[in-house]
């Protein structure tokens, strides 16, 4: 099979920054592919970089087999792409938005409307409110709608999920499920880490060079030892008492709780009796599966 | 602990003509309490976060903030409570000692307590290398830690975080966190509105609002047992999963 | 084709939308013309004039009543000799002087003919030119009132006409063109660049790039609709002018609008150019106004003629196309003049609006840098 994304060697340098530090990875043919990293780790570079926007200083990318310095025209085609801000005209209503972006590409909403109708229908009822007016849920469906307008073969979805309610999130992630039957690749970028299980492979990236990709459930399993979670009221001095125990390793708060790792990955009576010496004496110690944040910190904190 | 109320809501409503953004809401934030607030687009969380920080008067009901009435002491509350977003706290083109002159000069804070207090906080973040940088050099993780630390500068007792921790690496967000709690056992309260439901996991306690009404309010692990979900976005999802298209 | 006309159609909505896009189109121009034409007032009443009468006799002081009782005209004082004129017109209230030749009445009746200077204050070029025509017309009036009771009938005042200050006078019906030419070079560039730069900084650039539109689709797409409103717009000031203040073309309107749209040409790809060096609409709003709206106020000759510019000016001014479309719109309304007169202005701006053309499709990027 054909990979729809093949990338090696890519680096981009914005004058002393280095956006990109040889990077390189492969995106398989109708694949949800995530890259997940905090603000400015590279992550809208590289999709610049793949829409043909950006040419990287160096590596190839190759989208469907065409490179995308050489053969941007072509690809041109093939490609939907939602940037970070919806890129919608705000003073032109729901309908117009998605036709004029459909005559744009040559097509009519007609024509593709069976790609679309699962979206487009929650904001359907709205298609004559001027963009500008719609809330960040609707915004987003929309400008997903008009980056399917003209059936892409890659869709490339930068940030679609930031300033954007947790269930309008989750509805998201499922209209992007069901985009898979239409044989659609679709890459996507996040700062969230708990978005990583929603797709079928993630790359973890920081600070310009890509961590590790895999499936997010072989990343998770790769932590490599045993996770606690510790709760305590007081939250503040029990981290403090945490570092203070000569066998952890690390211990950084996470959610409700402490994630902690220990030298020998077991928890025996001499936690308990130090964190009562330390005043603490309501923890609640279990073992609990390493996360892809977890998993994130960890290979942050590995030395190169 | 002291277990004094720092803010105290009843029966709030707020009404722009006959819309309803405020439905009779009523909670209590305790001090030194991390409380998170949080509700889908629209439902009316930006209104009572308004209310609460002096910058709009409640139609009718009382609320209380650090002790002063938000509709008759707003200029009070201002002055005791701290305020941090992530889109606007710093100005990027100034330094991060100017900055910080800045924010105490406009909170009226004396020249001395200014420079003072200036010191024990590039001290206590490590930043005496950075002083005299302008913040759009410098790294999003510092600029968030500094932007924090800026708003509790003049010692509010009420400390609003707007997505605190939104787009930043695990490492500095688990560093922020910690910063969080720290000013929390100090006895500030710190009251977080966030979309992210990853960031709720960390408060004492959640309200989460649909429609201008709290529909929910406990500690995130008792609200996931009682709606029997393993995260808060589970619960989230299922309580303001809009059964009609919301607009 | 249907793209093109898609983009083009998008273009229309966002100007129809917005209300403040409208004002500038269509507000701006109307209120200029309706500025210029009547902040210079149309009518003279109580002007202030001076008598240098160096015959007094019976006839100067009957003309001198006749003017002065017209109601157009107050006497502000009488003078003694021709040194006193320039000072009557610096102290302010006097707008004409009028003299009366030596021996005015005797020459009058025994030579049938006699001389009424009028010297005017052109400075304020509108009312020099009313006072002008109110003054012919009491003369001519007198003439015939003399000629009636005179014996021979042949008796004539023969005012002669003198200017101060502006002896070309520029007449305010100047202004149009001037009008045309900073409402269209604003219009048009100023509202292109703010088009593209607008799309950049709301992100809908990045996803024009990535379609298969051509840079040159985009280019035009934007241009089309200003072009077409800005052809209305002179048609509109046109009509505005000749029924508001009855200024007629006097050479070929046909010749007229192809000069015009060549020089909406140039403008448009001066505001694509703009638009290419500006990231951010407020850039290309300032780039705009400093840029390009200032110079044809201030040296394309429309308020102050280049020829009293110093140097330095007139040569800054040779560069700024404005100058030229002033000069040839100027010949065409004014003096009637055909193409033959203007080939050499029309082919500066021709080439202009090429090199321009050039320079903005070989710097709109396909890319974002």
């Amino acid at each position: 099979m054909q990979n729809a994304i093949e990338a090696s060697g890519v680096s981009k340098k914005f004058g002393s920054t280095t956006a990109l530090d040889d990077i390189s990875f492969t995106v398989g043919e109708s694949e949800v592919f995530g890259f997940i990293g905090p603000d400015g780790a590279g992550k809208t570079t590289l999709f610049r970089i793949i829409t043909t926007l950006l040419i990287p200083d160096e590596g190839v990318v190759n989208v469907f087999g065409t490179n995308t310095v050489t053969g941007y025209r072509e690809l041109r085609k093939n490609i939907g792409y939602m940037p970070g801000r919806f890129s919608l005209y705000q003073d032109l209503s729901v309908e117009e938005n998605l036709n004029f972006y459909a005559t744009v590409f040559g097509t009519t909403v007609k024509e593709n409307y069976d790609l679309i109708s699962d979206i487009y229908t929650h904001i359907e009822p709205f298609k004559k409110r001027l963009a500008g007016q719609l809330s960040g849920g609707m915004k987003q469906k929309l400008a997903l709608s008009c980056a399917l307008i003209h059936k892409p073969k890659l869709l490339v979805l930068d940030e679609p999920t930031t300033g954007v309610d947790a269930v309008s999130r989750s509805e998201f992630w499922d209209m992007l499920s069901k985009l898979r039957r239409h044989n659609i690749t679709i890459i996507v970028s996040t700062p969230y880490m708990d978005e990583a299980t929603r797709c079928d492979r993630v790359a973890l990236i920081q600070a310009g060079k890509i961590l590790v990709v895999d499936k997010p459930e072989i990343i998770q399993s790769g932590f490599s030892r045993k996770l606690f979670a510790v709760k305590s009221v007081m939250k503040h001095q029990l981290i403090g008492a945490l570092r203070k125990y000569p066998e952890t390793i690390t211990a950084w708060p996470f959610g409700d709780s402490v994630h902690l790792t220990l030298r020998d990955n077991k928890i025996d009576q001499s936690l308990y009796s130090f964190l009562e010496r330390e005043g603490i004496s309501d923890t609640v110690i279990i073992e609990t599966p390493a996360g892809i944040e977890d998993r994130f910190l960890e290979l942050m904190n590995k030395p190169e | 602990m002291m277990e004094d109320k720092v803010i105290i809501v009843r029966n709030l409503v707020k009404k722009f003509g006959s819309f309803v953004a405020n439905d009779n809401l009523s909670f209590d934030v305790n001090r030194g309490e991390i409380f998170g607030f949080l509700g889908a687009n629209g439902a009316g969380k930006t209104t009572a976060i308004r209310i609460l920080s002096g910058l709009s008067r409640p139609t009718s009901g009382e609320v209380m903030v650090a002790g002063y009435d938000a509709g008759k002491e707003p200029e009070m509350i201002k002055r005791n409570i701290g305020y941090m977003s992530q889109k606007f706290s710093l100005y990027e083109d100034l330094t991060v000692k100017e900055n910080i002159m800045l924010y105490g000069g406009i909170y009226g804070m004396k020249l001395a307590i200014i420079k003072q207090r200036t010191e024990e906080l590039l001290e206590r973040l490590n930043f005496r290398d950075y002083a005299n940088r302008i913040i759009s050099d410098l790294p999003l993780g510092l600029r968030q830690k500094l932007a924090f630390s800026v708003a509790l500068l003049h010692e509010p007792r009420i400390v609003f975080l707007d997505e605190p921790t939104g787009g930043v690496d695990p490492i500095t967000r688990r560093q922020f966190w910690e910063m969080i709690y720290e000013t929390a056992a100090g006895g500030i309260t710190v009251f977080v509105t966030t979309h992210y439901m990853d960031e709720a996991e960390y408060c004492d306690r959640i309200s989460i609002m649909n429609d201008g009404k709290i529909v929910a309010l406990d500690t995130p692990e008792n609200l996931k047992q009682k709606y029997k979900a393993s995260t808060v976005e589970e619960v989230f999802i299922k309580i303001a999963r809009p059964d009609r298209i919301q607009s | 084709m249907k793209r093109f006309l898609g983009f083009v159609k998008k273009e229309f909505l966002h100007i129809f939308r917005d209300i403040r896009t409208l004002i500038i189109i269509f507000g701006i121009p109307v209120a200029q013309i309706l500025i210029f034409g009547f902040a210079v007032s149309n009518d003279i009443k109580d002007a202030g004039v001076a008598v240098l009468d160096l015959s007094k006799d019976e006839i100067t002081r009957k003309l001198t009543d006749k003017i002065t009782s017209s109601g157009f005209f107050k006497k502000t004082e009488d003078l003694v000799n021709y040194s006193d004129i320039d000072l009557a017109f610096k102290k302010g209230k006097t707008k004409a002087v009028f003299i009366f030749e030596k021996d005015f009445g005797s020459r009058l009746l025994k030579e049938g003919k006699a001389t009424m200077n009028v010297i005017t204050d052109a400075s304020e070029p509108n009312v020099a030119t009313l006072v002008t025509n109110y003054s012919m017309a009491i003369a001519g009036d007198f003439n015939r009132e003399l000629s009636r009771n005179s014996l021979n009938g042949i008796a004539l005042v023969q005012p002669e006409v003198k200017m101060f200050y502006n002896p070309a006078l520029k007449s305010h019906f100047m202004f149009v063109p001037g009008v045309i030419t900073l409402i269209l070079i604003l219009i048009c560039a100023l509202m292109t660049s703010v088009t593209i730069t607008r799309e950049k900084e709301f992100g809908t650039m990045e996803v024009l790039l990535v379609s298969p539109l051509k840079p040159i689709q985009i280019i035009l797409g934007k241009v089309t609709p200003y072009f077409l409103l800005s052809i209305i717009n002179v048609v509109l000031i046109l009509v505005m002018s000749w029924l508001v203040f009855g200024l007629p073309v006097k050479g070929s309107i046909v010749l007229l609008m192809l000069e015009s749209m060549l020089y909406i040409l140039m403008s448009l790809s001066l505001g694509i150019l703009i638009s290419t060096v500006s990231k951010t609409m407020q850039q290309a709003i300032f780039i705009s106004l400093i840029g390009l709206m200032l110079p044809t106020i201030l040296l394309s000759g429309f308020i102050y003629p280049i020829e009293n510019m110093p140097v330095i000016y007139q040569y800054v001014s040779s560069i700024i196309p404005p100058k030229y479309f002033i000069t040839i719109i100027k010949n065409i309304m004014i003096k009637g003049t055909g193409i033959l007169f203007v080939w050499k202005e029309t082919l500066v701006i021709l080439g202009m609006t090429i090199l321009f053309i050039f320079i903005s499709v070989k710097k709109f990027k396909i890319r974002l840098q």
